[in-house]
Formats: C-alpha cells, sequence, structure tokens
C-alpha cells in the first residue's frame, strides 16, 4: 500500500506577532516548522503502514528550505519525500497550490499508484482546509474531512472505514479507495521517533521538482497568476471582552447558565445550521 | 544492528562543533547529538567571540559568519553606588579584518558553525539527550539516547555537553560541582536601535564596545557584570559564583534588575526592550576544577572539562581550542587504528602545551583567592572610588595636600600594611 501525505512548512505562529501599523504578519526571526496538523497526518500513515505494510511518501510546495521540514517527516517514519519548488509557484492560494499539487501527484503516479493520502484539517497559517478536498476533487477520489480514527483498511476490496467528527456527534463511513482523508488531530499522538530515523533524516535529501520537471503544466494556474483570492484587508481579531465566570456547586452553576440564557431570546431565533 | 560511526560529539555548542567539523573534514563518519530544538538554542554566553581560535577552525569565518560588530573598545568600570573609576582600551585598528573580537548572539552564530560542519559532512540530531555513554570491558563504546532503539556506536565518544556534564559524570570523572566552582550568570538581550547604540556607545555601524562592571555591580562579590553591543541589542548581564550568592542570599533575578537600575547603567539602556532572559552556569574553577580528560574511548571537551579562564572572561575560545585538539588526537588515533587510553592521552599533554593549560594554571590559585579574600572587591572598589572622587573635587585644597588625602584613604582604613599585603596577595595570583 502507498500512502502519500500532503504536508506543509509554515511559521510558528505561537510566536507570531501582528504589527499594529501595518497589519501584516511579523515574520522576521520566526522559525519555520512542520504545520502541526500534518505532523499527525504523517503519523497516521505510518502506523497505517506498520499495520498494513507498504511505504509513506511525504509531498509539498514550498520554497527550497522546506527540504528541513521534509526531513522532520522522515524523522516521524515518512520513506520519501517530494518538494515542488518553484518561483512559479509563489504566492499561491488555495486553488493554485491544489493545482500544484495535483500535477506533483500526476508526475508520482508514473512512479507508482497511490492508494490513500492523507492531509492534515488545515494549516495554522492559512487555516482554510481547501487543499485537500482541492487535490481529491482535482484527482476525482473521494475526500473524507475531519477523520479522527482509520477503522479499517481493506486493499483486496479496495475499501476503507473511517470515523469523523462532526460538530453533533460521530460519524463512520465506508469509502472506496483511494481516497483523500484530511485528519484532526487527536486521530494520534505523535510518536518519539527512533533514533534510527533520526540518523535517516539527517541523511535524506528529498526529491525536488521544478515546474518544468512535471507534465503539461498550464502556468496560467500557477502561483499569484493563478489565484483568485483577493485579501482585502488584514487585521489582528479585537480581543473579546466582557465574559463571567460562573461559581458554586453544579446545580448552582447550571441554574444561574439557564437564566442567563433565558435573558437573551435573539439566540434562539436565527435557524440551525446558518454558520 | 545499531549504526556505527567512527566519532560520537555529544552536544552542538563551540567546542562540540569544532571537534565534529574537523573529524568531518578529515574524512571520518561523524555523529553530532545535541539536546536542544537546534544548536544555539541552550546556549548562554555573554557575546565575545575570539577571532583567532574561531579563524583556526574556519579561515575567514567573518566573511559569511553572523557576526555582530567588531570590538574594538574594550571599557572596565569599578563601580561604587554612585560614582565609578573607569579605563578604557580603544583601538580603530581592531576593526580591520582579521579583526580582533567579535559580538555575536549564540542562537544565530551555535546554528550556523554547526550548519558548516553539517556541510563538512558530520551528521547533526538534534531535540535528542544522550543518558549516558555505553561502557564495554572498560572501553567507551557508544552512547544511549533517549529514543527508542536509541543506542548508537563509534570508535571513540566527545563529551561536549556543557558545564554539567552528567556523562563525565556518570563515568565517574568529575564530582557533583561545588558552589565555588560556578558562576550563575543570568543575561537579558535589550533590542535598542542601531543608531541609539551607535550614539550612546560612541562607534560607527560595525564597531562594538565591551564593557566589564565590577564592584557594586555585584554589591561587592566576586563576580562581574557586563554590557555587550550587538548591532540592534545589548546584551547585558551579571553572574557571581553561587557560593557568593548564597552567601549574600542574592537572588540572581534581582542583581540583574539592580544593575539594570544602577545610576551608571541606566542611561545606556534607557527605553530599551527586553527580547530575552537567559541564565547559566560557567565553570570557573579553573585548573584545579579540570576533570580527568581522556579515557578509554571518550574525550572531554570545552565547558565539559571546565575550561574557562574566569578573569579574562574567555570560554568560547578554549571550547574551540579544546575541540580543535580532541579532533586532532581523533584523526591521529584513527589512523593507528587506536583509540585506547594511551593513544588518546596526547591529548591532554596538548591542552597542557597550550594557551588553555598555560593560562589555567597562570590563574590557577586566582578564583579561590578573591573568594576568600572579599576586600578587593567589597573594599578596594570603593575606595579607589573614594580616593580619586576627593582628588578631582576642587575645593581649594592643595594638590600636595590632595594626594596624602587620597593615599590617607587606603592607609586610613586598612592600615599600610595589610595595603601593601592584599597588592602583594593580588600580583602573585594574577602574575
Amino acid at each position: 500500500m502507498h500512502i502519500v501525505v500532503c504536508v506543509k512548512q509554515v511559521p510558528d505562529t505561537r510566536i507570531i506577532k501582528v504589527n499594529p501599523k501595518t497589519n501584516t504578519l511579523d515574520r522576521r526571526g520566526i522559525p519555520a516548522i512542520l504545520n502541526p496538523f500534518d505532523s499527525h497526518a504523517v503519523e497516521a500513515g505510518v502506523r497505517l503502514k506498520e499495520k498494513y505494510g507498504g511505504s509513506v511518501s511525504v509531498v509539498s510546495m514550498g520554497p527550497p528550505n522546506a527540504v528541513k521540514m521534509i526531513r522532520k517527516c522522515v524523522e516521524i517514519g515518512a520513506d520519501e519525500g517530494y518538494l515542488i519548488s518553484d518561483r512559479f509557484f509563489a504566492g499561491a492560494d488555495t486553488l493554485a497550490t491544489s493545482y500544484a499539487l495535483y500535477k506533483a501527484f500526476e508526475k508520482m503516479l508514473e512512479e507508482k499508484p497511490v492508494d490513500i493520502i492523507i492531509c492534515g484539517k488545515q494549516t495554522i497559517d492559512g487555516d482554510t482546509g481547501q487543499v485537500g478536498p482541492g487535490i481529491a476533487r482535482r484527482l476525482d477520489i473521494p475526500p473524507i474531512t475531519n477523520v479522527i480514527e482509520i477503522k479499517e483498511v481493506d486493499e483486496k476490496a479496495r475499501k476503507v472505514i473511517v470515523k469523523r467528527k462532526l460538530e453533533d456527534g460521530y460519524e463512520m463511513i465506508e469509502s472506496s479507495m483511494p481516497c483523500l482523508l484530511t485528519v484532526e488531530k487527536d486521530i494520534n499522538p505523535v510518536s518519539y521517533s527512533p533514533l534510527p530515523n533520526m540518523i535517516r533524516a539527517a541523511r535524506y535529501e528529498p526529491t525536488i521538482w521544478k515546474v518544468d520537471d512535471l507534465n503539461d503544466v498550464d502556468k496560467k494556474q500557477l502561483g499569484l497568476k493563478g489565484s483568485p483570492t483577493i485579501v482585502a484587508k488584514m487585521f489582528a481579531p479585537p480581543k473579546l471582552e466582557g465574559g463571567k465566570k460562573i461559581e458554586g456547586n453544579a446545580e448552582q452553576q447550571s441554574r444561574e447558565i439557564v437564566s442567563l440564557l433565558l435573558e437573551k431570546p435573539e439566540l434562539f431565533e436565527k435557524k440551525r445550521g446558518g454558520a | 544492528m545499531p549504526e556505527k560511526f567512527d566519532v560520537i560529539v555529544v552536544g552542538a555548542g563551540p567546542s562540540g562543533t569544532s571537534c565534529a567539523y574537523k573529524c568531518a573534514k578529515a574524512g571520518l563518519k561523524v555523529l553530532q547529538i545535541e539536546r536542544g530544538e537546534y544548536p544555539g538554542s541552550k546556549n548562554v554566553m555573554g557575546g565575545v567571540l575570539y577571532r583567532k581560535q574561531m579563524e583556526a577552525v574556519i579561515p575567514e569565518f567573518w566573511k559569511d559568519a553572523p557576526v555582530e560588530r567588531a570590538i574594538v573598545e574594550q571599557r572596565a568600570w569599578m563601580l561604587d553606588k554612585n560614582s565609578m573609576v573607569t579605563t578604557s582600551v580603544k583601538n580603530n585598528d581592531w576593526e580591520k579584518e582579521p579583526c580582533n573580537n567579535y559580538t555575536i548572539l549564540r542562537a544565530k552564530f551555535d546554528q550556523w558553525f554547526a550548519n558548516k560542519a553539517v556541510e563538512a559532512g558530520s551528521l547533526l540530531i538534534n531535540e535528542t539527550v544522550v543518558l549516558e555513554c555505553i561502557v564495554e570491558d572498560g572501553k567507551v563504546v557508544g552512547v544511549r539516547t533517549d529514543r527508542p532503539d536509541g543506542d548508537v556506536y563509534a570508535d571513540v565518544v566527545v563529551l561536549a555537553d556543557g558545564v554539567n556534564s552528567l556523562l563525565a559524570k556518570k563515568l565517574g570523572y568529575h564530582n557533583e560541582l561545588k558552589p565555588e566552582e560556578v558562576a550563575l550568570t543570568v543575561m537579558e538581550v535589550l533590542n535598542l536601535p542601531k543608531n541609539v547604540i551607535n550614539d550612546r556607545f560612541n562607534v560607527t555601524d560595525n564597531q562594538g564596545v565591551t564593557i566589564e562592571l565590577f564592584g557594586d555591580a555585584t554589591k561587592g562579590n566576586l563576580g562581574t557584570a557586563f554590557i555587550y553591543t550587538n548591532k540592534e541589542s545589548l546584551n547585558l548581564g551579571v553572574g557571581t559564583t553561587l557560593s557568593s550568592m548564597i552567601k549574600a542570599k542574592m537572588k540572581p533575578y534581582e542583581l540583574i534588575e539592580y544593575v539594570k537600575n544602577h545610576p551608571m547603567v541606566r542611561p545606556f539602556i534607557e527605553g530599551a526592550e527586553s527580547a530575552e532572559y537567559l541564565a547559566h552556569l560557567i565553570p570557573e574553577g579553573g585548573f584545579y576544577s579540570m576533570p580527568k580528560l581522556y579515557g578509554n574511548g571518550v574525550l572531554l571537551v570545552g565547558d565539559a572539562a571546565q575550561m574557562v579562564n574566569g578573569i579574562h572572561r574567555e570560554g568560547s575560545n578554549m571550547a574551540m581550542a579544546s575541540g580543535t585538539l580532541a579532533a586532532e588526537t581523533i584523526i591521529a588515533a584513527k589512523e593507528k587504528g587506536d583509540y585506547s587510553e594511551e593513544t588518546l592521552s596526547s591529548y591532554k599533554t596538548a591542552i597542557l602545551d597550550s594557551f588553555i593549560g598555560q593560562d589555567l594554571k597562570k590563574y590557577k590559585d586566582a578564583n579561590h583567592t578573591f573568594e576568600e579574600q572579599p576586600q578587593y572587591f567589597k573594599d578596594y572598589i570603593p575606595m579607589i572610588n573614594r580616593a580619586a572622587s576627593s582628588f578631582l573635587t576642587v575645593d581649594g585644597t592643595s594638590k600636595r595636600d590632595k594626594q596624602k588625602e587620597a593615599i590617607k584613604t587606603f592607609t586610613k582604613e586598612k592600615g599600610t600594611f595589610t595595603v601593601v599585603k592584599d597588592l602583594y596577595r593580588a600580583w602573585k595570583v594574577m602574575k
């Protein structure tokens, strides 16, 4: 079985600041890391490999220094890494990114088939969660989002059973293979990598493809040119004010919550599913 | 079967990286293991990089290393509560390449340096803690890390794991450090605009200044404070021996606040924004604290070998030089195919013959003497301040009488005999 995980190098947003004057991200000295959701995705791939056999590849679009992040994936247990890196890809939104990665998948498929694609739920810099489903649409395979458990993979019957986390519960679904899963952090913790993986990663050189290494690329669909998204405004969200801490025993607390909610009838007027 | 290397270097500070770099350059198979997220993430120093020993590892390093400013002026302040007597040596030739010394920020510099070793062919692994050396038949044959399947083997292991070398302790090479053998230093990186630094320190963009502060900076205890200029920040720190901190019941964070608020210091850091806060132990025991430097399949370098000259605040240069000497020993051992204690003993000879051994021997009694005789920092510095201040206060007294008055400041309080004795003692340990 060949599992491919899509990963991205992101600025460590835990320490990033917004410049209050220009409203842009102050990236000075902010280290680049493997998107935390993606590390769980790589781990999920590695666990599938351990259970069912096969291999795990990672693929990413990013600057040349994203090689370091690919090595991080090898530490977690990925076997191979592919990086598409070219100035033509720069400034891409989710539409253009999914197109570029789709082209990378086409190239990978020349070498061997892909059975399962795993993506992190979203990145911590863009927070959109659109690239994974975008790739699935382009490859014409089913996208399954918010996966928290891969119950079963039946390679012979070409089927997977996964558990999804929804806002109001869980869903167990069966899908054909190949398919694309986007996973939540809950799917599995990331293990402390064994030493041989660390040594292998320190030596590892990923395959790097430039735009001309890919087949039949429509350059108009790449990078800034291929990105219809317009950033109208950037601002740091205002700090939430007010709030109230409810204290007392369980009964007192629930009483108070109910009475507070009853004071706000407007909360119950909107129909469910609006947002 | 776990992999085997020629050399495993534990730690990616200046000593470990110098050793890894030299060994890798010579074609040896090197693995360097660092516990921090990246080299430099856990390392602290005031910030003076000595050009000579760095150049011996990487010629013309300044052309691409992240150095901050070339040091053209070294000031020393003898501080009292509201006065100071200062000396300064400034030489603009020190700015011409090759410069004398540079200020650096370790988080940046160590990463750059470790990457040079990687380019030379050394393998670097971060975020991995070495728990102990693997010893078989009295010989160190590898290390055990905290990772699953964490054993890895080598012909020789270099311990560059810093001042508190747990690995050397586990091998029984040195005992638990005593409070008088280590200094506890706290430091802040204070951001200031480049032009403000240039104005306040009277320098141009690439010129740097170091200031060492004695006396009231440590409230009269054995130790120093320092202010070093980076491109767009200052490193301000203070440290005393751990024993002094304990004795004087000083808390390090209170001491650094005291220094920052000292009337002689405050104008230099006015308006600065604190960007980092760091603390570290510095081995100050000198010659007598040096542990066993070599064993069967193992060598100790840098802080792990307690190689710091506290009097001249030199440490990183000794670290690099010791790492280089260790590498030379290992390369010769590799040629012989023999990593026994006997072959590796040439490392100790090389250390003792080098400036490391010479300087540590020269000052072998200095720290102990000053620790036991607190009057130098506690009494003499305020006396020098009073004498100089009274000499220069114009109040109608004749200059001849002023001289007498100044000399009396010392003899009256201490007695002529004590002053002469103290001078002799100081000369003896520093000569």
